[in-house]
């Protein structure tokens, strides 16, 4: 049985790997080969080298600028959407009254889609400055704690019932050990709670780090990139360069090269070091 | 599960692999016409348009329809191929510049010679390249119930609408409007001014198109040279005069404004909480189709956008057309010959202009059409009545020759923050005039 399943593998593996291959890798290696040319269709290229890559940079400061402006949003809202989830977990694990309730509740926003909510928070936003007789695009720090807010509100949810599958999976014995060792809350907390959900957190640092970095749909709603594109995202400017100007598709795919380059990195980095930090069970 | 997987895998495979066969199948025939079409919204119709053409004549006429925002690049594919289109469209002289391998010379062919303004059509070099088959304008689209309201008043600064036929007039009465607003029942005599990212192409483009024609006719610049890569904006002021009017009377705050869309303007003026929009005769649609709208048909009627110039009191509306019909030069004379003949059927034939006004609903530039033969919706009629009136000279849709969408898009944005107070005039001028010039570069 185990020889004729090894002997047929490949035959078994074709279908996906067919799939894969369609569906991923050759789009991306076009792709990338298309980053390097002049396009307007796909089956109308001319050889540019790193022209297009070095236009990213050198056409004006919009790419440098969305880069800065998405690496304060992923640090900010990575912080405030782990922290919080973190902390609603562990209120929702005491046993608490209605606990399921709440938990449903704090997961619905992740079932919104992006567009939606970011014109409802627009709405809700605009009408909070109502009283400054001013809206969302007057300032670009409105555009960004707008974003964190749209971000934590949809986010937390599912986080937190990462964080809570973790929580449940607490072997008792040893909190109880060290319960009996006379440690504090708080030292339960900080030396056992924590390091026993590290799996945890790497996965929700994973997942919010990419998905900030990543973030198009919320930002095109919320913002657009107004106030003068002070509020662009690295996903927004892309789109903006592939279609602001006929002949810079090429550029938006250089662009978009480097964002995969940079969003792959960061979080290989990422898991490198929470990964080190897990303990075995 | 591991066969479940397989299966769907093999399910998609298989589907993938039908999908493939399916277009492209279809080779040409002797005595067919190719034409492929811009506008997505009227695709079906045109199936129904070659089903007649063939009966009557016995050619055959396949469409194709390049989805929204994507003609150029299908254009460019399809004329790649060996069974390219004889007909097809460019959007301008910008469009031409792109394609003129491609454009026969239309002089000589019976539709140009219906054509009753010929400088709508594109020329260069004396030839004749790309034949306008639709006219559109746009203008501020007034409220005539309010407007008559406002007259009815004591103390009105006008008695009636053609009163206003310059900006100081213009000024004078909105002013007016908006000190007697509540009596009026309205929040403000303008929509709010959209300046939300994607949605204030009433400003960058349509607006804008007014001080640049102005700027450009006074230079005498050849608009198919290369006049048009640099420009001073000296009309800018008058620019402003008019989008100034816009913000200080509106319905929304002018630091409010970063949020709004073009839908949202549609539907203040829809249900009659203002009494003018700038737009054009495609918003009927969009009035016609709010929800609770107030305004009746015979009351929607166009204003020329007045900003200001000397001798603007004969000024109409901005008219013109994003849509020319070429015809394929590479294409072999017979084919050719029988794509100037379905044009010319579509537009002259009784058959082919009960399409025209009844189903496309298109203003057709051509004298083949009686005053009576035009699409039964209030604006378009305007437009009608805007075009054939005496001694009004109507302005170009010169826009087609604005540098790119970045250049537009930054417009817009130095124009939201101007309206928060952000930013200076001089500020915006410089950017303009800076942003034409580099974009201008790059095409």
């Amino acid at each position: 049985m185990q020889k004729s399943l090894r002997k047929y593998a490949a035959v078994f593996l074709l279908p996906t790997g067919i799939a894969f291959v369609v569906a991923f890798f050759i789009p991306f290696l076009f792709g990338l080969y298309l980053s390097f040319t002049e396009f307007t269709t796909v089956s109308n290229t001319h050889w540019v080298g790193w022209n297009n890559y070095l236009r990213a940079f050198t056409d004006n400061q919009d790419f440098l600028n969305a880069l800065w402006f998405t690496v304060v949003f992923t640090v900010v809202s990575v912080l405030t959407v782990n922290l919080l989830a973190f902390g609603l977990a562990l209120l929702l694990t005491r046993g608490l009254r209605g606990s399921n309730l709440f938990r449903t509740v704090f997961f619905m926003p992740n079932l919104i889609g992006g567009i939606v909510l970011g014109y409802i928070w627009q709405l809700m936003i605009n009408g909070l400055l109502l009283g400054a007789g001013v809206d969302i695009t007057y300032d670009p720090r409105y555009g960004f704690w707008g974003l964190v807010a749209v971000m934590n509100w949809q986010m937390i949810g599912y986080m937190m019932i990462i964080y809570i599958a973790g929580l449940q999976n607490l072997p008792g014995d040893v909190l109880e050990a060290a319960q009996i060792d006379g440690a504090s809350p708080w030292q339960k907390l900080y030396h056992v709670t924590i390091p026993m959900v590290m799996p945890s957190v790497t996965i929700c640092t994973f997942l919010t780090l990419t998905n900030s970095f990543k973030l198009f749909d919320q930002n095109f709603a919320l913002t657009a990139g107004a106030p003068m594109k002070k509020t662009a995202m690295l996903a927004l400017d892309i789109y903006n360069t592939f279609y602001g100007r006929i002949g810079d598709e090429g550029v938006g795919q250089a662009k978009a090269v480097i964002f995969f380059l940079l969003v792959a990195a960061i979080a290989f980095i990422q898991l490198r070091l929470t990964r080190k930090r897990e303990v075995e069970q | 599960m591991k066969r479940l997987t397989a299966l769907v895998a093999a399910f998609c495979l298989a589907v993938v692999a039908v999908g493939c066969s399916g277009p492209g199948t279809e080779s040409s025939k002797e005595g067919s016409i190719y034409y492929l079409n811009f506008k997505p919204e009227v695709a079906s119709l045109y199936d129904e348009i070659a089903s007649a053409y063939k009966e009557e004549t016995g050619v055959s006429l396949r469409v194709v329809t390049a989805s929204s925002g994507t003609y150029e690049q299908t254009l460019k594919s399809e004329m790649a191929k060996s069974d390219a289109p004889t007909l097809f469209q460019i959007n301008g002289p910008l469009g031409y510049l792109n394609w003129k391998d491609y454009c026969a010379d239309l002089s000589d062919t019976q539709l140009y010679q219906h054509l009753t303004d010929k400088s709508l059509a594109i020329t260069s070099e004396g030839k004749v390249y790309g034949i306008p088959y639709v006219v559109e304008g746009y203008g501020i689209i007034y409220n005539n119930a309010i407007m008559q309201k406002y007259f009815a008043l004591d103390g009105a600064k006008a008695a009636s609408v053609d009163e206003i036929n310059s900006f100081s007039k213009l000024r004078e009465v909105v002013e007016d409007m908006t000190a007697k607003k509540e009596q009026l029942g309205i929040d403000g005599v303008f929509a709010s001014t959209s300046l939300k990212p994607g949605e204030d192409w009433r400003w960058h483009t349509h607006l804008a198109n007014i001080p640049i024609t102005y700027e450009w006719e006074e230079k005498q610049v050849d608009l198919t040279g290369s006049g048009t890569e640099e420009i001073e904006f000296s009309y800018g002021q008058n620019f402003r005069n008019i989008f100034d009017l816009y913000l200080a009377n509106s319905t929304t705050d002018r630091k409010r404004l970063g949020t709004k869309q073009v839908m949202d303007s549609m539907a203040e003026f829809a249900l009659g909480r203002c009494a003018m929009v700038q737009n054009g005769n495609w918003a009927w649609n969009d009035i016609k189709e709010v929800e609770g709208n107030t305004v009746k048909q015979e009351d929607i009627k166009f204003l020329p956008i007045y900003t200001g110039v000397d001798g603007e009191e004969n000024q109409g509306l901005c008219i013109g057309t994003e849509n020319f019909f070429c015809i394929n030069a590479k294409a072999s004379p017979e084919k050719q010959k029988l794509a100037a003949d379905f044009i010319y059927w579509l537009f002259s034939s009784d058959t082919g202009k009960k399409f025209v006004t009844e189903k496309l609903k298109f203003i057709a530039p051509f004298d083949t059409f009686s005053s009576g033969e035009s699409p039964d919706d209030p604006l378009a009629k305007e437009v009608a009545r805007w075009m054939n009136q005496e001694g009004t000279q109507n302005i170009p849709w010169n826009f087609t020759l604005f540098p790119s969408q970045t250049f537009k898009d930054n417009f817009g944005g130095a124009l939201l923050q101007y309206a928060q107070g952000n930013l200076e005039w001089d500020s915006v001028t410089q950017q303009v005039v800076s942003q034409w010039k580099s974009e201008s570069a790059g095409r």
